[in-house]
Formats: C-alpha cells, structure tokens, sequence
C-alpha cells in the first residue's frame, strides 16, 4: 500500500522520530513542571510551537506542489485562509448567545450591520463534521476548479505563478468587504470553544498542539506515500520535462490536478488548525506577500525533500517572533535579505546542506526525486 | 503737559484743513452720491442706489456691496459715510469708502448704520449682477452670467435685454439668453422651451423638470420634449466622462507596466520589484521638490530625468547583483526580485517615514478642462494620460529604431547567435534592464501627482502591472497598450454598478480566466520570437 511505503523508509522514520519526540517532550515539559521551574514551557510558547507546526504543515503543501510537481504557485496562502475561514465560522457559531449582542444565532458583526437572517452558506457550520470537511472541500474545490482550467490549457511556470497570486489577491479584496458575509476587514474572531472545550484554557492549547502535530505526520507521510508512488515518479517527470512527459503518454494535466488537489487540502487543514490557536482569522492571511513568504521557507529548507520544508517554515517563523521583539525594522531587511541570499547561494537549501554532508560520508547517496532540475526552461 | 504736546493735536487739525478742500474737489462725486444714500429718505433710497449703479465710478459695486451687507456706517459726529471692515466686538475698524484706506477702530456706538430693507437688497443683488456684466474681462463676465442662470427676476429682464444686444462676445451672450429663457420658462412661455433644449446646466434641467410637473398641458408637452434632448447629451457626456477616467486609469496601467513589458516581456526577467522602481521615481520627485521649495513646476521637470536616472541605476544595482546569477530560472528570479523590493520598501521606511508624503502639484497641472456644463477633465490626468503615450512613443521608437533596439531582439531572440555577431549580450542586458527600471522611474514621477508617495506605493501596483503584461501578450509593447487602456476602461465601466473593489476583482477573475483560454495573451508573439 503506497501509505505504508513512506513508513519503512529511514528518513521518513527519522522525521517522525524527531516530530513525535518534540511532541511528548513539550507536552511533559508543559504538565510536570510547576511554572517558574527552568525547564516549564509555557502555555504561550505551546501555542506558538503550534502555529509554527501550521505553518510547517502548509509548508510541506507548497513543497509538494513546487518541489515534486514544478509549479511554483504564489496563492496557497488563500487555501490556508479558506481552510482558516472554515474554521472560523464553526467557532464562530459555537459561540452562540454568548456575543456581545447575545443574537442566538447571528454572529456579532451580522447583528452589528443589521442583517436579519443568517446567509445561506452559513448553514451547516455549527455542526463539527459539516465545518471538517468543509476544511477540505472548499479549497479542494476552488483548487480543482481553478487548477482544471489552467493545466487544460498548459498554463505553466511564471504565467501560472502570476495567476496565482492574482487569485489570491482577488480573494483578498473580496473577503475585506463586509457584503460578503466574512466579517470584512475584522474577520472572524472573538472564539469561545472548540467541540465544547473551553478555548482558552490550558488543556485545549496543549491538545490542538498535539493534533497540530499529529495532522503534520500526517501529512508529511501522504506527500511522502504520493512522492514515492508511480504517480509521484510522473509528477516528477512532468516538472523535469513536461513535454516529454506527455508524449510518453502521461495525462500530465491529471496528475496536476490531483498533486494541486491535495496540496491544497492539505493548506486548508494547516489554516483550519490555525485558525483556533491564534484566535482571529481575517482577511490579511490572502495577502500575496504571506503566500510568498511560505515559498522562501520551502526555498530555505531546501525544495523537494519535504522535511526541508518543515525545517525551513519553523526556522524563518522562530527568526521572525525574535526579530519583530527585538528590532521590528530589521525584520523585512532580513527577510529580503533571506529570499536573495537562498535563490543566489543556496540553490538547495538547508537540505542541500545536509545532503553534501552526507554524500561527503558516503557516496552512495543516489536519490532520483531529489534535486529539480529546470531543464525546459534552460534548453 | 509740555508744548510738543499741546502742538500736536492743533498741528494735525492744521494740516487737515490743508487737505480737506482739495480732497473734496477730486472725490466730489462719490462723496456726493454716499452722502445722497446715506441722507436719502425712504421713498428716495432706491433712486439713491441706483444713481450710484449708473455713475460709472469703479468703487460703486464695493459700496453697494457693503450696503447690501449692513456694511455702510455714517460716524455720529462728523456725518462722514465709512465702510465697516470687521464689525466683530465692540470697536469696529473702518475704512474710508473713496480712499480705501483704513481709518483705525471706533466704538459702535459713534456708527450709524445706513439701513436698508429686504426689498431693496433684492433689488440690490440683481443691480450688482448687472454691473459685473460691464467689467471688461471676459473671464469675469462669463461667471457673472453664470451666476445668473436661474436667479433672474422680474426687475433684470429689461437690463439684461440690453445687455445681450450690447455683448459682442458669443459665449458670454449666450449664458444671458440661457438664464432669461430659463426666467421666461419658469414663467409659463412656452416659446422659451426652444432655447433649453439640449442645454446641459442644471438649472435649465431643473426649470424643464419643473415646467413639466407643474405647467400647463402644452407647456409640460414642449418642455418634456425638450428635456429628452437633453437627457440624451447628458448620456452621451456621461459615457465620455467614464471613458475619460477609464482611459486616465489605463494609462496609469500602462505607465506602470511598460517597464514591466521590457524586462519581463522582452528580457524573460520577472522583476517583482518593479513596483519599489515606481516607489523611487515618486520618491524622487518628492525628494527635488524638497531641493526647491516653491517650484513645483520646475521640480516636476527636473524630476522627469532624476527619476529615470534614479530608477535605471537601482534596476542596473539590482541586475549586477542578483539578477545575472539567476539567468534562465525564472521563478528563483521571481523570488530574489521580491526579496529586493522588501529590502527597498523598508529601506525608505526606515531612511525617509512609513508615513505618506504628500507631492505638491504644479499650478498649471491642476484644475479641470471645461468642456461643456456637464463635462470637464481634470487637467492632472489629462497630462498623466498625455505623458503615458509619449513614453509609450519613445520606447516604440527606442525599440524599432535604434541600434539598442534591434541589439535587444537580436538577443532575446537567440542569445548564441547574436554573441557571434559580435554583440555583447551582457552590455545589452544591462542597457535593456537599465531602460525598463527607468521607465518605471518615470512611471513614479507621473503617479505622485495622482496618488499619495508612500513605501507601498509600489506593492500596490505590480500584481495590476504583471496582469496588464500578460494579458496583452509578452513581448508585444502594443499588446500592453492596449490591455492597460482596456483594463482600466472596464473597470470603470464595472464601477457604477458594482463598486471600486467588486470591479476589481471582477476585471482579476476576467483575466484569470482569459489567460485559460488565451495562455499567450491578446496579442501573441508569433514566428521565431515565440520560440525564445
């Protein structure tokens, strides 16, 4: 089974050693320490080891779709947001009559501009399972529908970039305005509890990092168990040479689609998970510069190898959460800094790093899926 | 007290029986015609009022005006007409009406305000109207029978008939027919109708409208007919007014993405901080008109080639250190360009302010082009709209007719090929990106007349820019021309029914969807440069 393949590799072992170590270690670290103890982590940074696991999780979706397929899409940002507004709207509906209107079923920013009713694709989001796999199926489906139009007609490389990123922009202004519905440029917020946990409290923190955790192992080995299928090795061959590919007799747009289909998905859970652990979503996450962002993480992590990836989300959002506390200007200067140096310097990032290093040791190494070529675009 | 003292009071009464007689010989007439006014009984007010209109004296509409405006005081003692210049407190400052100079403060008590009832200042305000019509400028006249149009009352249609027989310029005679057929329309006649048709004042529009809910059946027939015409050049001015600001967006479209056609169309290149290449030009604009205060006009000059130069230099900056790396992978260029305007962006806002700085705009760049009542262009976008074809021009001919240009196709079209003819492939690399980056620069200069010069300035344009380049097709100037003049036409046709923002993203969703079914663009490259 190809879910089971990614299991018996060594790295994919490693990885998930690693992932579920941190795991265990900050949740004693959290519960067996009294607070003040030198070694208690703190609720606050629970949270924020969370969000990095987000990000991380999104990271792995991007990587998927620019390392092993070749499309470097700028709009994954809008299936996290779309996930996260899922989300939003089931603990929005949680909250009940416990806003600041008291409405039973209008959340507060209805009630505030006046609206009587509750719009129709509001329904369904106070149950938890119709909100979950609303998570998948709404940026899954703008995925399909948007990837089915653009690899039908070979729209690749930097057209699709750009399309991408205007989509997303799109979404962007769309979600700022208050017509549609999403609470304009407040967005969803003000949460209370999450399948009748209290929110706020230390024990549900603890326990969405722990699923955030888990939904990135997850995660990790299904990209992995599509990388290392017959479906992956064409993925593969369509980003080397997509021409070539298709005279092979692949339907290399199938293949697109259904990489660009979970990759989105898996941007929405990354987003829904988001969503309750740092408290607010709005219309900010579609902006284009954070979906760029995510692809300089990929880029610093080192593209296709996934766990770069990981590597790459959490080391820039640590960077980040230091420099905005200790110098805030520097941070933008360091983060351009970042994007010029990975592109020019480190081609193959942290992972490529690693790699040399071990290919030092022994040369032996030979891994076919690793290290994308561009060799279209260079003949 | 000392004898200086005591001698000046009496010197200054000596000097003024000096004066006196011989200020009362030159000012005699209008001395004569305020005191009249102020004397003048209840029933001779009005004759008084009018002598002093009539006498052709260049003071006369000040005193009337003062007059109208409870303005015309008689001081007590000396019976002296003054006019009040602030009657604020209790002591009043004055000013002689014949001289114009200021007589100091007085108490009001010592005043006596000449008085004048409601009737009167009626009268008074058609007078004063009439009386602008006679100054010389044509300017003058022309807003004085503008103010007219709807405000004609029985007392003026014989003075303005008069008047129109004696105005030899056509323009200004025709604003005075309009305002007495306007009169004569609200009055019931019918024949009147004919003059309004097809006049676009809004008072003409608004005596039709009221001729045809309350005038009688022919009246309301002919005027409702009238009105028609009207409604139709209204339309039609209305569409050229959309097309007028769609146009003005276009070409601010295509300033920002004509750079953007020749490094990313020609070159290959994706600049992603093109925008901040805008953001500089702005800036530097900004920065000359800091260099000279007060000139505004000349500083927008000076800056046309500052910021070209500053943006060429930037974007030469940027092609020698990371650009020339990346040659052939265009997303890692995607990405390093984007690191670069992040580093820009913050750069001007740590070296300059993240606020907003506001470019002064030169006189003879603001103000609007009347074209009609209904129609007039605001002359900053009409220079804009202007300037935009004139770069687009230079470029073309930069491109088709230089040896520069024909260097830059040699190259993009087959970079072996054309190093073996002999020409330096980096050279011209670094020419053609120097050449978009200052067009860009330029692009700034013009934006900063039209929005506010911030660090996102640019972040606001380069996702419009790179969907203007697309859509038009890459590699083809014209192709950019024409899609930033017909994107920027759609949206604001989209806008009056949709919204700024709903208009907007339609015009995105259209041109994602447009680049499906076209993936090169309205105008496609064809023959060998397509297989570049």
């Amino acid at each position: 089974m190809w879910l089971k393949r990614p299991l018996q590799e060594r790295s994919t072992q490693l990885f998930l050693g690693i992932l579920f170590a941190a795991l265990v270690l900050v949740t004693l670290a959290n519960l067996l320490f009294p607070e003040g103890h030198p070694l208690h982590v703190t609720t606050y940074t629970v949270t924020l080891m969370g969000k990095y696991l987000c990000y991380a999780l999104l990271a792995v979706a991007v990587d998927l779709v620019w390392g092993y397929l070749g499309i470097l899409s700028l709009g994954h940002g809008a299936f996290f947001a779309l996930g996260g507004y899922a989300m939003g709207m089931y603990l929005m509906r949680q909250i009940g009559d416990r806003g600041v209107y008291g409405d039973p079923v209008l959340p507060d920013f209805m009630v505030f501009l006046n609206w009587q009713e509750l719009p129709w694709y509001w329904h369904g989001f106070d149950m938890a399972w119709f909100a979950f796999a609303m998570v998948l199926l709404v940026p899954g489906a703008l995925a399909l529908v948007f990837g089915w139009l653009a690899f039908r007609s070979r729209v690749t490389g930097v057209y699709l970039s750009i399309i991408t990123q205007a989509l997303t922009f799109a979404l962007m202004l769309a979600f700022f305005r208050n017509e549609m519905g999403f609470g304009g440029n407040n967005g969803l917020t003000d949460f209370r509890d999450i399948l009748g946990f209290n929110l706020r409290s230390d024990a549900t923190r603890l326990g969405l990092f722990i699923a955030t955790g888990i939904a990135l192992a997850i995660g990790y080995v299904v990209c992995r168990g599509i990388v290392t299928s017959k479906l992956g090795r064409v993925s593969i061959a369509c980003r080397d040479a997509e021409a070539r590919t298709r005279f092979l007799g692949y339907r290399v747009e199938r293949v697109q689609l259904f990489v660009f289909v979970v990759s989105a998905m898996l941007a929405g859970v990354a987003g829904a998970l988001y969503v309750p652990q740092v408290g607010i979503i709005n219309p900010s996450e579609f902006s284009p510069i954070f979906s760029i962002e995510v692809v300089v993480w990929v880029a610093l992590g080192g593209r296709a190898t996934l766990y770069g990836a990981v590597i790459g989300a959490i080391l820039v959002n640590y960077a980040k959460t230091v420099f905005t506390g200790v110098m805030p200007d520097a941070w933008l200067f360091a983060l351009g800094a970042l994007f010029v140096i990975v592109t020019v310097f480190l081609p193959q990032g942290i992972a490529g790093l690693i790699k040399k290093r071990r290919k030092a040791d022994d040369d032996q190494d030979n891994d076919p899926e690793a290290e994308p070529t561009n060799r279209e675009a260079t003949a | 007290m000392s004898i200086p003292g005591l001698l000046r009071p009496l010197l200054c009464l000596l000097v003024l029986l000096v004066q006196m007689p011989a200020h009362a010989q030159q000012e005699d007439k209008g001395q004569a015609l305020l005191q009249q006014l102020a004397e003048a009984s209840r029933s001779d007010v009005q004759a008084a009022v009018v002598a002093i209109a009539e006498s052709g004296d260049s003071r006369a509409r000040d005193w009337l005006d003062a007059y109208g405006n409870n303005r015309l005081s008689v001081i007590k003692d000396t019976g002296k007409v003054v006019i009040v210049t602030n009657n604020r407190g209790r002591d009043w400052s004055i000013q002689d009406p014949l001289t114009g100079d200021s007589l100091g403060e007085m108490s009001r008590r010592e005043l006596d305000r000449i008085s004048i009832n409601n009737a009167l200042r009626t009268q008074l305000a058609s007078l004063l109207a009439m009386m602008d019509l006679d100054v010389k400028d044509q300017k003058r006249r022309y807003e004085a029978a503008s103010g007219l149009l709807g405000e004609v009352d029985a007392s003026m249609v014989a003075p303005l008939q008069a008047r129109i027989e004696k105005e030899q310029d056509s323009d200004v005679r025709g604003r005075l027919e309009l305002a007495l057929a306007i009169y004569r329309v609200e009055q019931g006649d019918v024949e009147a109708v004919s003059v309004l048709s097809g006049r676009l004042h809004p008072e003409a529009r608004a005596a039709l409208n009221n001729a045809v809910a309350t005038g009688e059946p022919a009246m309301a027939a002919a005027a409702s007919e009238a009105l028609e015409t009207v409604e139709q050049r209204l339309k039609i001015n209305r569409a050229a007014e959309t097309l007028y600001f769609g146009l003005s967006m276009g070409s601010v479209l295509v300033l920002a993405a004509i750079g953007l056609a020749i490094t990313f169309g020609v070159m290959g290149v994706i600049n992603m901080a093109h925008g901040e290449l805008i953001m500089l030009g702005a800036y530097t604009t900004w920065g000359i008109q800091q260099v000279l205060p007060g000139q505004p006009g000349l500083a927008l000059v000076l800056s046309i080639p500052a910021g070209f130069l500053v943006a060429a230099l930037a974007g030469i900056a940027i092609e020698r250190s990371v650009i020339q790396y990346l040659k052939g992978r265009p997303l890692e260029t995607l990405l390093a360009t984007f690191g670069v305007s992040l580093i820009l962006q913050q750069l001007v806002r740590t070296v300059i302010s993240p606020l907003n700085r506001t470019v002064v705009t030169p006189e003879w760049m603001s103000g609007s082009l009347v074209i009609n009542d209904a129609l007039s262009l605001t002359l900053n976008r009409l220079y804009v709209l202007g300037f935009a074809l004139v770069v687009f021009a230079g470029l073309m001919l930069i491109m088709r007719r230089t040896r520069l240009g024909l260097e830059v196709r040699a190259v993009t079209q087959n970079r072996a090929m054309a190093r073996s003819m002999g020409i330096r492939a980096t050279r011209v690399d670094i020419m053609t990106f120097a050449l978009g980056s200052g067009v860009a620069g330029l692009a700034g200069v013009a934006l900063s007349q039209l929005t506010n010069v911030g660090p996102n300035l640019g972040q606001n344009y380069i996702i419009d820019s790179f969907m203007v380049v697309v859509f038009g097709g890459v590699g083809n100037l014209w192709g950019t021309l024409v899609a930033g003049l017909s994107l920027g036409t759609i949206n604001q046709l989209l806008e009056p029914w949709a919204g700024a923002v709903l208009a907007k993203i339609i015009v995105l969703v259209f041109i994602i969807l447009f680049i499906q079914k076209r993936p090169r663009g309205l105008f496609p490259q064809k023959g060998r440069a397509a297989e570049g």
